[in-house]
C-alpha cells in the first residue's frame, strides 16, 4: 500500500460542517447542490403548502435570532477560554500545563448534552443564573476546550525560529506571543474557529431543552401546538442547513483571504 | 570599558544534552571590535556556543559575561542584554506577516521607545546599507534568500547592537547569493562592529577574521589569526577538517 502524499494541513478538531474548497471553481459541487436544494425546497414548501410551512417559518424566525445570539456570545467567550487553555497546554510550567490539560481531558470525556445540563443546572442552583446567560456559559466552557486544541495546534505550527528571532531582538515572552506568534497563528486558527462556530450553532439546538427559545425550540413549540412534528422538523432542518451552508462558504472565503502574505 | 576588557567572556562552560557533551570546558574572551570566526564540523557545538552567549541556550556549568553582565545570573534581565546582541540565523527567520520595513521597525519602536517616524528613517538608512532599498514594502516571501538574509542583518542592526552573532548566515543560500550577504558582513566588519561568526566561508574568514576558532566535539581545539591558522594548522583534526573544506 502506498501512502497518499501529505497535502496542506488543516486543523480539524470537532465535526463542523465540511468547508468547501476555496480553489474549487466548478459550479456543480456538493455545496451548490445542497444550498440550491435546500432553498428551493423551502420556497416550494412555503408557496405550495403555506399552511403550515409559511406560518411555521414566521414562527421559527424569532428563534434564528436567539440561535445566533447564543452562538455569537458563546464563541466570543470560548475564544479567550480557548486561548488561555491552548497557551496553558503549551506552558513549560507543569502546574499550568496540568490544569489546562485536565480541563480539556474532562470536557472531552463527557457528552456535550450532559455537560450543558450539568453547568446549566449548576449555575441555576448555586448562582441563580438562568436562561440564555447560563446556556452561553455552558456552551463556551464546553467549546473552550475544543478551542484550546485549535489554539495549541495553531501556535505550535509556527516555526520555532520565529520565537527565537523575536527573543534574540530582546522581546520578552509575552511580547513575542503578541507581536510575532499570534498574528501568524491567527491565520491557521481562524478557519477552524469558523468551523467551531458552525458546529456550535448546530449544537445550540441542544440548549432548546433548557428553556431557550432558539430555532429548535420554536419548531418544537409550533409542532406541539398543531401536532405536525414531521413538517416542523423538515422546516427546522432546512433552516439549519441553509444557515450552516452559508456560513461554511464564508469560512471558505476567509480561509482563502488569510493566505495573502504567502502569495 | 577599555579595549583590553573582553566584551564577551566564557569561563569553563559546559552544556549537556543527556549523555552528549555539546560544550566541553569552553573558555573564550572576545574583545570590543574583534571579529571572531568559529569553524568546525557539523555537530561540534558551534551553534550551541553562539546561542549560549545570548542565552537562547542555557549552559549547565561555567560563567558567561557579556558587556559586564553575567548572562546566567537569575537577577539579569536577559531581554535587556539581548537588545545589544544582534543575531542572524541560518534560516533568516524574518517575520512573514510584516513587510520588510516593519520587520526592521518592530523592535526599535517597541523596545527602544523610538517613534515610528524615527524608526522608519533608520530602517530606510539600513536598507540602503544592505543594498535593498527598493524592497521596503515587500513581504519576505517575495524576496530571494540572499535578500531575506540581508534584511535579517538590517533588522538586527536596527537595534544598534554592540555585538553581532552570525550562525552560518550563508549556509541556506544558493551559491550565487552568498557573495551579496558576505559583502554586507565585510562592510559591517570594516565599520568596527564586534562580530562572532559561525561560517564555512574560508575566504570570508581569511579576509575579515582577527581570530579563528576551531571546535570539535564541544571543545575549542585551536585558535589563532588567519595567517597561522591556514598556514600551520597544528591539530591533526583541524588539518583534516581544512583538507575537506578547502
Ligand atoms: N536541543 C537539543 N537536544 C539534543 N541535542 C542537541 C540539541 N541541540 C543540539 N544538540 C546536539 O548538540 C551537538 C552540538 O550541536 P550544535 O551546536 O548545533 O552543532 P553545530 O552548530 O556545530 O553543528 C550536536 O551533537 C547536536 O546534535
Ligand atoms: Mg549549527
Amino acid at each position: 500500500m502506498e501512502n497518499p502524499s501529505q497535502q496542506h494541513i488543516r486543523i480539524e478538531v470537532s465535526d463542523g460542517a465540511s468547508i468547501p474548497d476555496p480553489k474549487d471553481r466548478r459550479i456543480v459541487t456538493a455545496w451548490s447542490i445542497s444550498i440550491f436544494g435546500a432553498i428551493t425546497s423551502l420556497i416550494l414548501l412555503c408557496l405550495l403548502k403555506s399552511d403550515p410551512f409559511w406560518n411555521m417559518l414566521q414562527f421559527v424566525s424569532d428563534g434564528v435570532i436567539v440561535t445566533f445570539q447564543v452562538t455569537i456570545f458563546s464563541i466570543l467567550l470560548a475564544i479567550p477560554i480557548g486561548m488561555v487553555t491552548g497557551l496553558g497546554r503549551l506552558s513549560q510550567v507543569r502546574a499550568i500545563n496540568l490544569v489546562a490539560s485536565t480541563y480539556v481531558e474532562v470536557i472531552r470525556g463527557i457528552p456535550l448534552l450532559v455537560q450543558l445540563f450539568f453547568i446549566y443546572y449548576g449555575l441555576g442552583r448555586f448562582f441563580g443564573v438562568g436562561g440564555i446567560p447560563a446556556a452561553v456559559i455552558a456552551m463556551s466552557f464546553c467549546y473552550g476546550a475544543y478551542m484550546g486544541e485549535v489554539f495549541r495546534a495553531g501556535i505550535s505550527a509556527i516555526n520555532k525560529g520565529q520565537a527565537e528571532a523575536a527573543r534574540s531582538l530582546g522581546f520578552n515572552q509575552s511580547q513575542t506571543m503578541r507581536l510575532v506568534i499570534m498574528p501568524q497563528a491567527w491565520r491557521t486558527i481562524l478557519p477552524p474557529i469558523g468551523n467551531e462556530f458552525i458546529a456550535m450553532l448546530k449544537d445550540t439546538s441542544l440548549v432548546s431543552i433548557l428553556a431557550v427559545a432558539d430555532i429548535m425550540r420554536r419548531g418544537t413549540e409550533y409542532a406541539g401546538q398543531y401536532f405536525n412534528y414531521f413538517e416542523a422538523f423538515t422546516l427546522v432542518a432546512l433552516v439549519y442547513l441553509i444557515i450552516t451552508l452559508i456560513l461554511s462558504k464564508g469560512v471558505s472565503i476567509m480561509e482563502a483571504r488569510l493566505n495573502y502574505y504567502d502569495r | 570599558m577599555t579595549a583590553n576588557t573582553p566584551i564577551i567572556s566564557l569561563r569553563n562552560v559546559y552544556k549537556f544534552y543527556g549523555q552528549l557533551t555539546a560544550l566541553n570546558d569552553v573558555s573564550l574572551d572576545i574583545y570590543p571590535g574583534e571579529k571572531v570566526v568559529i569553524i568546525g564540523p557539523s555537530g561540534s557545538g558551534k551553534s550551541t556556543l553562539l546561542r549560549s552567549i545570548n542565552r537562547l541556550e542555557t549552559v549547565d556549568l561555567g560563567k558567561i559575561v557579556v558587556d559586564g553582565v553575567d548572562v546566567n545570573d537569575p537577577a539579569t534581565n536577559i531581554n535587556k542584554v539581548r537588545q545589544d546582541l544582534g543575531m542572524v540565523f541560518q534560516n533568516f527567520n524574518l517575520f512573514p506577516h510584516k513587510n520588510v520595513l516593519e520587520n526592521l521597525t518592530l523592535a526599535p519602536t517597541k523596545l527602544r521607545g523610538m517613534s515610528q517616524e524615527a524608526a522608519n528613517l533608520l530602517a530606510v538608512e539600513l536598507l540602503k546599507k544592505v543594498d535593498i532599498s527598493d524592497k521596503a514594502a515587500a513581504y519576505p516571501s517575495r524576496l530571494s534568500g540572499g535578500q531575506q538574509q540581508r534584511v535579517a542583518i538590517a533588522r538586527a542592526l536596527a537595534m544598534s547592537p554592540k555585538i553581532m552573532l552570525f550562525d552560518e548566515p550563508t549556509s541556506a543560500l544558493d551559491p550565487e547569493m552568498i557573495g551579496e550577504v558576505l559583502d554586507v558582513m565585510v562592510n559591517l566588519a570594516r565599520e568596527g562592529m564586534t562580530m562572532v561568526c559561525v561560517t564555512h566561508e574560508m575566504g570570508f574568514a581569511r579576509e575579515v577574521a582577527d581570530r579563528i576558532i576551531f571546535m570539535d566535539k564541544g571543545e575549542i581545539l585551536e585558535e589563532g589569526g588567519p595567517e597561522h591558522f591556514f598556514a600551520n594548522p597544528s591539530h591533526p583534526r583541524l588539518q583534516k577538517f581544512l583538507q575537506q573544506i578547502l
